[in-house]
Protein backbone atom coordinates (compact mmCIF):
# COMPACT_ATOMS: atom_id res chain seq x y z
CA UNK A 1 0.00 0.00 0.00
CA UNK A 2 2.45 2.92 0.75
CA UNK A 3 5.82 1.26 -1.48
CA UNK A 4 4.90 3.21 -4.76
CA UNK A 5 4.49 6.83 -3.05
CA UNK A 6 8.25 7.08 -1.33
CA UNK A 7 8.65 10.56 -2.74
CA UNK A 8 9.13 11.87 0.35
CA UNK A 9 11.40 9.76 3.17
CA UNK A 10 13.47 6.46 2.58
CA UNK A 11 11.26 5.23 5.72
CA UNK A 12 14.59 4.36 7.14
CA UNK A 13 14.67 7.60 9.52
CA UNK A 14 12.15 9.93 11.56
CA UNK A 15 13.15 13.09 9.46
CA UNK A 16 11.16 13.05 6.84
CA UNK A 17 10.33 16.02 3.74
CA UNK A 18 7.04 17.99 4.19
CA UNK A 19 3.99 16.61 2.76
CA UNK A 20 1.78 18.76 0.56
CA UNK A 21 -1.15 20.83 2.41
CA UNK A 22 -3.65 19.07 -1.19
CA UNK A 23 -2.90 15.44 0.49
CA UNK A 24 -4.04 16.15 4.07
CA UNK A 25 -7.11 17.97 2.71
CA UNK A 26 -8.00 15.08 0.74
CA UNK A 27 -7.45 12.72 3.02
CA UNK A 28 -9.97 14.96 5.22
CA UNK A 29 -12.42 15.26 2.51
CA UNK A 30 -12.08 11.13 2.89
CA UNK A 31 -12.78 10.83 6.42
CA UNK A 32 -16.13 13.58 6.39
CA UNK A 33 -17.21 11.18 3.25
CA UNK A 34 -16.46 7.76 5.46
CA UNK A 35 -18.14 9.60 8.71
CA UNK A 36 -21.52 10.28 6.06
CA UNK A 37 -21.67 6.75 4.92
CA UNK A 38 -21.44 5.93 8.87
CA UNK A 39 -23.87 8.22 9.92
CA UNK A 40 -26.42 7.45 6.99
CA UNK A 41 -26.09 3.61 7.00
CA UNK A 42 -26.92 3.93 10.82
CA UNK A 43 -29.56 6.21 10.31
CA UNK A 44 -31.68 4.26 7.10
CA UNK A 45 -30.61 0.68 8.14
CA UNK A 46 -30.36 0.50 12.29
CA UNK A 47 -29.33 -2.81 13.63
CA UNK A 48 -27.15 -5.33 11.73
CA UNK A 49 -26.37 -3.48 8.76
CA UNK A 50 -26.04 0.04 10.16
CA UNK A 51 -23.31 -1.84 12.72
CA UNK A 52 -21.30 -4.01 10.06
CA UNK A 53 -21.01 -0.83 8.33
CA UNK A 54 -19.65 0.71 11.51
CA UNK A 55 -17.45 -1.64 11.83
CA UNK A 56 -15.96 -1.73 8.48
CA UNK A 57 -16.00 1.63 7.93
CA UNK A 58 -14.48 2.99 11.53
CA UNK A 59 -11.11 1.20 11.52
CA UNK A 60 -10.57 2.54 7.92
CA UNK A 61 -11.05 6.00 9.34
CA UNK A 62 -8.71 5.19 12.09
CA UNK A 63 -6.15 4.23 9.74
CA UNK A 64 -6.19 7.54 7.73
CA UNK A 65 -5.68 9.37 10.71
CA UNK A 66 -2.88 7.11 11.85
CA UNK A 67 -1.05 6.43 8.13
CA UNK A 68 -1.64 10.30 7.35
CA UNK A 69 -2.35 13.04 9.80
CA UNK A 70 0.28 11.25 12.65
CA UNK A 71 2.59 10.58 9.78
CA UNK A 72 2.49 6.81 10.48
CA UNK A 73 3.07 6.26 6.97
CA UNK A 74 6.17 8.17 6.15
CA UNK A 75 7.64 7.01 10.05
CA UNK A 76 10.41 4.29 10.46
CA UNK A 77 9.51 0.79 10.08
CA UNK A 78 10.31 0.45 14.38
CA UNK A 79 7.09 2.83 14.57
CA UNK A 80 5.16 0.58 13.10
CA UNK A 81 6.55 -2.31 15.00
CA UNK A 82 5.75 -0.36 18.04
CA UNK A 83 2.07 0.43 17.37
CA UNK A 84 1.40 -3.19 15.91
CA UNK A 85 2.77 -4.40 18.94
CA UNK A 86 0.52 -1.90 21.36
CA UNK A 87 -3.07 -2.68 19.39
CA UNK A 88 -1.98 -6.32 18.91
CA UNK A 89 -1.82 -6.41 23.04
CA UNK A 90 -5.17 -4.99 23.06
CA UNK A 91 -6.56 -7.55 20.87
CA UNK A 92 -4.97 -10.47 22.86
CA UNK A 93 -6.82 -8.06 26.15
CA UNK A 94 -9.89 -8.21 24.32
CA UNK A 95 -9.89 -11.65 22.82
CA UNK A 96 -9.21 -13.67 26.51
CA UNK A 97 -11.89 -11.28 28.38
CA UNK A 98 -14.33 -12.60 25.44
CA UNK A 99 -13.33 -16.06 25.73
CA UNK A 100 -14.06 -16.40 29.23
CA UNK A 101 -17.14 -13.93 29.19
CA UNK A 102 -19.08 -16.19 26.36
CA UNK A 103 -17.95 -19.72 27.36
CA UNK A 104 -17.90 -19.36 30.95
CA UNK B 1 32.84 21.36 38.98
CA UNK B 2 33.54 22.63 35.69
CA UNK B 3 34.22 18.88 34.76
CA UNK B 4 30.88 17.75 35.66
CA UNK B 5 29.15 20.53 33.73
CA UNK B 6 31.00 19.75 30.81
CA UNK B 7 30.54 15.63 31.41
CA UNK B 8 26.63 16.49 31.17
CA UNK B 9 27.48 18.60 27.97
CA UNK B 10 25.61 21.35 29.13
CA UNK B 11 27.00 23.83 26.72
CA UNK B 12 26.29 21.75 23.58
CA UNK B 13 22.67 21.45 24.04
CA UNK B 14 21.77 18.04 22.73
CA UNK B 15 18.62 17.19 20.22
CA UNK B 16 17.24 14.44 19.58
CA UNK B 17 14.36 14.38 17.22
CA UNK B 18 13.32 10.98 16.89
CA UNK B 19 14.06 9.95 20.38
CA UNK B 20 11.50 12.83 21.16
CA UNK B 21 9.25 11.01 18.57
CA UNK B 22 9.55 8.11 19.84
CA UNK B 23 8.82 9.07 23.80
CA UNK B 24 5.67 10.92 22.45
CA UNK B 25 4.47 7.53 21.06
CA UNK B 26 5.16 5.44 23.84
CA UNK B 27 2.64 7.71 25.86
CA UNK B 28 0.33 7.81 23.36
CA UNK B 29 0.32 3.57 23.52
CA UNK B 30 -0.84 4.30 27.67
CA UNK B 31 -3.46 6.53 26.40
CA UNK B 32 -4.18 3.87 24.27
CA UNK B 33 -4.45 1.20 26.61
CA UNK B 34 -6.17 3.17 28.71
CA UNK B 35 -9.11 4.20 26.61
CA UNK B 36 -8.95 0.59 25.59
CA UNK B 37 -9.57 -0.65 28.92
CA UNK B 38 -12.59 1.60 28.78
CA UNK B 39 -13.70 0.06 25.22
CA UNK B 40 -13.16 -3.52 26.52
CA UNK B 41 -15.52 -2.94 29.67
CA UNK B 42 -18.02 -1.51 26.99
CA UNK B 43 -17.43 -4.08 24.85
CA UNK B 44 -18.24 -6.76 27.36
CA UNK B 45 -21.51 -5.12 28.66
CA UNK B 46 -22.65 -4.47 25.38
CA UNK B 47 -22.64 -8.24 24.86
CA UNK B 48 -24.37 -8.64 28.08
CA UNK B 49 -27.06 -6.07 27.69
CA UNK B 50 -27.48 -5.98 24.17
CA UNK B 51 -31.19 -4.69 24.21
CA UNK B 52 -30.87 -2.05 26.98
CA UNK B 53 -27.90 -0.40 24.94
CA UNK B 54 -29.54 -0.14 22.24
CA UNK B 55 -32.39 1.58 23.93
CA UNK B 56 -30.33 4.33 25.81
CA UNK B 57 -28.26 5.12 22.70
CA UNK B 58 -31.52 6.16 20.84
CA UNK B 59 -31.81 8.85 23.44
CA UNK B 60 -28.24 9.92 22.17
CA UNK B 61 -28.86 13.37 20.29
CA UNK B 62 -27.16 11.90 16.85
CA UNK B 63 -26.68 15.58 15.17
CA UNK B 64 -24.93 16.84 18.12
CA UNK B 65 -22.49 13.63 17.96
CA UNK B 66 -21.91 13.83 14.10
CA UNK B 67 -21.67 17.75 14.12
CA UNK B 68 -18.67 16.89 17.03
CA UNK B 69 -17.26 14.52 14.76
CA UNK B 70 -16.90 17.06 11.66
CA UNK B 71 -15.79 19.53 13.97
CA UNK B 72 -12.97 17.38 15.47
CA UNK B 73 -12.22 15.49 12.07
CA UNK B 74 -11.34 19.55 10.75
CA UNK B 75 -9.40 20.28 13.89
CA UNK B 76 -7.11 17.49 12.80
CA UNK B 77 -6.95 18.39 9.48
CA UNK B 78 -5.35 22.04 10.66
CA UNK B 79 -3.45 20.36 13.44
CA UNK B 80 -1.66 18.69 10.70
CA UNK B 81 -1.74 21.47 8.23
CA UNK B 82 -0.13 23.68 10.95
CA UNK B 83 3.04 20.98 11.55
CA UNK B 84 3.01 21.02 7.96
CA UNK B 85 3.30 25.06 7.36
CA UNK B 86 6.42 25.31 10.15
CA UNK B 87 8.10 22.23 8.40
CA UNK B 88 8.11 24.57 5.11
CA UNK B 89 9.06 27.50 7.02
CA UNK B 90 5.29 29.38 7.03
CA UNK B 91 5.31 30.53 10.72
CA UNK B 92 2.36 32.66 10.24
CA UNK B 93 -0.10 30.01 8.41
CA UNK B 94 1.31 27.60 10.74
CA UNK B 95 0.06 29.86 13.91
CA UNK B 96 -2.88 30.88 11.80
CA UNK B 97 -4.35 27.14 11.57
CA UNK B 98 -3.48 26.36 15.47
CA UNK B 99 -5.61 29.06 16.32
CA UNK B 100 -8.05 27.18 14.13
CA UNK B 101 -7.60 24.21 15.80
CA UNK B 102 -8.17 26.16 19.73
CA UNK B 103 -11.28 27.78 18.16
CA UNK B 104 -12.49 24.26 17.13
CA UNK B 105 -11.37 22.66 19.92
CA UNK B 106 -13.12 25.00 22.19
CA UNK B 107 -16.49 24.87 19.89
CA UNK B 108 -16.32 20.90 20.40
CA UNK B 109 -16.73 21.49 24.39
CA UNK B 110 -19.73 24.04 23.78
CA UNK B 111 -21.30 21.64 21.72
CA UNK B 112 -20.29 18.82 24.50
CA UNK B 113 -21.68 21.22 27.24
CA UNK B 114 -25.20 21.28 26.20
CA UNK B 115 -24.83 17.88 25.13
CA UNK B 116 -23.91 16.90 28.54
CA UNK B 117 -26.85 19.54 30.06
CA UNK B 118 -29.74 18.30 28.02
CA UNK B 119 -29.06 15.14 29.61
CA UNK B 120 -28.53 15.97 33.15
CA UNK B 121 -31.83 18.14 32.69
CA UNK B 122 -33.55 15.08 31.90
CA UNK B 123 -32.03 13.83 35.02
CA UNK B 124 -29.70 11.26 33.21
CA UNK B 125 -26.54 11.97 35.43
CA UNK B 126 -24.49 9.11 37.20
CA UNK B 127 -26.60 7.97 39.90
CA UNK B 128 -29.56 9.54 39.29
CA UNK B 129 -32.90 8.42 40.41
CA UNK B 130 -34.08 8.30 36.84
CA UNK B 131 -30.77 5.68 35.96
CA UNK B 132 -31.67 3.78 39.23
CA UNK B 133 -35.32 3.16 37.62
CA UNK B 134 -34.30 2.38 34.45
CA UNK B 135 -33.29 -1.75 33.28
CA UNK B 136 -29.06 -1.99 34.73
CA UNK B 137 -27.70 -2.31 30.91
CA UNK B 138 -29.31 1.34 30.55
CA UNK B 139 -27.99 2.76 33.65
CA UNK B 140 -24.24 1.02 32.72
CA UNK B 141 -24.70 2.50 29.26
CA UNK B 142 -24.91 6.31 30.42
CA UNK B 143 -22.14 5.58 33.47
CA UNK B 144 -19.72 4.14 30.37
CA UNK B 145 -21.18 7.48 28.12
CA UNK B 146 -20.73 9.78 30.70
CA UNK B 147 -17.13 8.51 31.90
CA UNK B 148 -15.59 8.02 28.43
CA UNK B 149 -17.13 10.93 27.03
CA UNK B 150 -15.89 12.88 30.01
CA UNK B 151 -11.99 11.14 29.60
CA UNK B 152 -12.01 12.65 26.38
CA UNK B 153 -13.53 16.07 27.02
CA UNK B 154 -10.67 16.36 30.04
CA UNK B 155 -7.93 15.54 27.26
CA UNK B 156 -9.59 17.89 24.89
CA UNK B 157 -9.22 20.12 27.09
CA UNK B 158 -5.40 19.15 27.91
CA UNK B 159 -5.05 19.02 24.08
CA UNK B 160 -5.88 22.91 24.31
CA UNK B 161 -3.40 23.98 26.86
CA UNK B 162 -1.00 22.42 25.12
CA UNK B 163 -1.20 23.69 21.74
CA UNK B 164 -1.66 27.16 23.25
CA UNK B 165 1.70 26.67 25.37
CA UNK B 166 3.27 25.61 22.13
CA UNK B 167 1.79 28.34 20.03
CA UNK B 168 3.58 30.92 21.67
CA UNK B 169 6.51 29.18 21.36
CA UNK B 170 6.24 28.96 17.98
CA UNK B 171 5.43 32.93 17.85
CA UNK B 172 8.49 33.96 20.38
CA UNK B 173 10.25 31.52 18.08
CA UNK B 174 11.70 28.71 20.33
CA UNK B 175 9.79 26.34 18.40
CA UNK B 176 10.55 26.78 14.56
CA UNK B 177 11.45 25.14 11.19
CA UNK B 178 14.71 23.71 12.14
CA UNK B 179 13.41 22.49 15.47
CA UNK B 180 9.25 21.83 15.44
CA UNK B 181 9.49 18.33 17.11
CA UNK B 182 6.84 19.78 20.32
CA UNK B 183 4.46 20.90 17.53
CA UNK B 184 4.84 17.65 15.91
CA UNK B 185 4.28 15.81 19.35
CA UNK B 186 1.26 18.29 20.03
CA UNK B 187 -0.36 17.38 17.28
CA UNK B 188 0.44 13.56 17.87
CA UNK B 189 -2.01 13.80 20.85
CA UNK B 190 -4.53 16.23 18.98
CA UNK B 191 -4.79 13.09 16.41
CA UNK B 192 -5.03 10.55 19.07
CA UNK B 193 -7.87 13.03 20.75
CA UNK B 194 -9.73 12.76 17.22
CA UNK B 195 -9.36 9.13 16.65
CA UNK B 196 -10.87 8.05 20.20
CA UNK B 197 -13.83 10.15 19.27
CA UNK B 198 -13.85 8.24 15.64
CA UNK B 199 -14.39 5.21 17.93
CA UNK B 200 -16.85 6.82 19.93
CA UNK B 201 -19.45 7.92 17.94
CA UNK B 202 -20.63 4.50 16.63
CA UNK B 203 -19.85 2.91 19.85
CA UNK B 204 -22.47 5.48 21.90
CA UNK B 205 -23.90 8.10 18.90
CA UNK B 206 -24.75 5.07 16.21
CA UNK B 207 -25.89 2.13 18.58
CA UNK B 208 -29.76 2.62 18.21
Amino acid sequence: MHDNTHAHGDGRTAEHAPQPYGLFIKVWAALMLLTCITVGASVNWPGAVGTAVAMAVTPVKASLVLLFFMHLKWEPPVFKIMFLTAVGLMAVFFGLSFFDYLYR
Amino acid sequence: MSDTTLAHGAHAPHKDYEGAKTGMWIFLFTELLLFGGLFLVYSVYRTLYTHDFHLAAGHLNVPLGVTNTFVLLTSSLTMVLSVTALQKGDRQSALNTLGWTLFLAGLFLVIKFFEWSAKIEHGLYPGSPVLKSLPAGEGLFYGLYFVMTGLHGFHVIVGMILLSVIAFQVKSGRVHQGDFVKLENAGLYWHLVDLVWIFLLPLFYLTN
